[in-house]
């Protein structure tokens, strides 16, 4: 069965639709990228599978988005609850004005767990998986805004694993990011798909061909293309993707 | 004359009106605080602070004014923040952009320019007569609430807007319910600019006179009120008091608890400062 599906769907924006007739399926255990030019609906679909797109007030969807199997916009659904399940890393790095050990907890803290024990293992965990531990284990209770932008999206990665997610989305994690940082993050991901089912959306076309097993193009707001990441890049069936891919426009 | 030469002219011309300015407004304060200082500062002294009026000048005291001033802020206070906050969080957080909220919106900050009177009639009516409180504490300290509530509600929204949306999508991402973000995320993060602005307000109704007179706060005092339900003087009523008397000895009086009133603000306000400084310093994106 697919870890993620998305069935028909439609977005508006009041009269605009931004999402039109998308339908996707993505394997557990690999990692999707969404890539298309600016404006194509590629971020907006993304925060629709952990509905952070509710709070736009003009916001209305249409269709279906399944995670193993059950419909996320369902009435019974609860959306924290939800989120718990999908967790979310934003373009840019926005740990909150905390310790960096209050920021690793904050999921659990929030869920009630006040464990000192638990909680400690759990921030050695994920940062140690965010592959941060070395660089802050001894200061945690330093503020986490004192961290390079690198290690801040890095700390971001950390806290959105301390709740144990099974899907992480990734909206261009490593845009704000200077070069090094960049292959940081991106050499993250690749570990982490063992564990987790990834969607990334990036501008970069050389991180999507590293990084990705699916590649799907987004234009206009809708979904020109899904398919291999290698067939993607090599052969494209689609001519826009093509153009797009070779640099041609966006 | 060229153009950059012109230009350089007026820009020196606008900064001299600038200093003239600025000048004139330090200027009208360092007057009003030196007269101020000069008639009354020799008559400060303990038994000022804690005589009661009298109509001997030399033997009148201010305790049960300055008694009175500090309950009415304490109370103003507890009745004010948690309203304001709430309201402010509610219509920031929770309140649904409509036509209705556009209208409450206008009509908030509309409330803060009501003249104080105005204020003063209606808790006269509401709190005073329908509810039974009289000239009380309880009812001068809920019509100041009124007065201020739209000053906190306003600064508040403020300080929460202050706060960057990209905290709260990331709290919300994690799975943090709306009150969870706000306690744990937009409250300690705009915590500064909300106790800024409290201070504020509460020092503007320190030195409020007339709506505490329209619902009947009295001049003469001869003791300390003791609870919410007892009646009442406060400062700027005692100074009005002796202001209007003719003898020299009550304007010399007047000046003294204009310096005492002065005294009460600056220090809130200063507070207001320490707080705000601190938590900027702590709280930086």
């Amino acid at each position: 069965m697919n870890k993620l599906e998305a069935r028909n769907v439609n977005v508006f924006y009041g009269p605009n639709q931004v999402i039109k007739d998308v339908s996707i399926s993505i394997k557990k255990n690999t990692v999707t990228a969404f890539i298309g030019p600016s404006g194509c609906g590629k971020s907006t679909f993304l925060r629709l599978f952990n509905r952070m797109n509710d709070y736009i007030d003009i916001f209305k969807m249409e269709g279906r988005i399944e995670i193993d199997g059950s419909d996320i916009y369902d009435k019974q659904i609860r959306v924290e609850e939800l989120r718990k399940q999908i967790g979310m890393v934003f373009q840019k790095p926005n740990p909150f004005p905390k310790t960096i050990y209050e920021n690793v907890i904050y999921g659990l803290r929030i869920q009630g767990i006040k464990d000192k024990k638990i909680l400690d293992e759990v921030v050695e965990k994920s940062l140690k998986q965010a592959a941060l531990w070395e660089e802050v284990k001894d200061k945690l209770k330093n503020s986490a805004l004192a961290l390079s932008g690198g290690q801040q999206q890095r700390l971001c990665i950390a806290r959105t694993l301390a709740v144990a997610p099974t899907v992480i989305l990734m909206d261009e994690p490593a845009s704000a990011l200077d070069p090094i940082s960049s292959a940081k993050v991106e050499e993250l991901i690749y570990e982490l798909k063992s564990q987790y089912t990834i969607v990334i959306v990036t501008h970069n076309m050389q991180q999507a061909g590293r990084v990705s097993d699916t590649t799907a193009f987004f234009y206009m707001g809708e979904l020109v293309e899904h398919d291999s990441t290698k067939m993607i890049f090599t052969n494209p069936k689609n001519e826009r993707t093509q153009n797009y891919i070779t640099g041609r426009f966006g | 004359m060229n153009s950059s030469k012109k230009n350089r002219l007026k820009d020196n011309a606008f900064k001299y009106f600038g200093i003239g300015c600025t000048t004139f407004g330090l200027a009208m304060l360092a007057i009003f605080i030196g007269n101020i200082l000069i008639e009354g500062f020799a008559r400060i002294d303990w038994d000022f602070i804690t005589n009661f009026p009298s109509r001997n000048p030399d033997k009148a005291g201010i305790l049960p004014a300055l008694i009175g001033t500090l309950w009415i802020m304490g109370l103003t206070a507890i009745i004010s923040i948690p309203l304001g906050i709430s309201a402010a969080i509610y219509l920031e957080e929770y309140g649904k952009k409509s036509r209705l909220a556009n209208v409450l919106e206008i009509n908030i900050s509309n409330l803060a320019g009501v003249p104080s009177i105005i204020y003063g009639l209606l808790g006269l009516e509401i709190f005073g007569r329908i509810m039974g409180m009289g000239g009380s504490l309880l009812a001068g300290a809920s019509t100041l609430s009124l007065l201020i509530l739209p000053i906190i509600i306003v600064s508040t929204r403020e300080a929460l807007k202050a706060v960057p949306k990209s905290i709260k999508e990331a709290s919300f991402a994690m799975g943090a319910s709306k009150w969870q973000t706000i306690s744990y995320q937009l409250l300690p993060a705009s915590f500064g600019g909300i106790i800024t602005g409290i201070i504020l307000a509460l020092s503007r109704a320190v030195g409020e006179t007339a709506p505490l007179i329209v619902i009947g706060a009295l001049a003469y005092v001869p003791f300390v009120p003791s609870s919410p339900t007892d009646e009442f003087s406060v400062l700027p009523i005692q100074i009005f008091n002796w202001i209007s008397r003719p003898q020299k000895g009550f304007a010399i009086n007047a000046a003294s608890a204009i310096i005492v009133l002065l005294m009460v603000t600056f220090v809130l306000n200063g507070i207001a400062m320490y707080l705000r400084n601190k938590w900027q310093k702590k709280v930086q994106w």
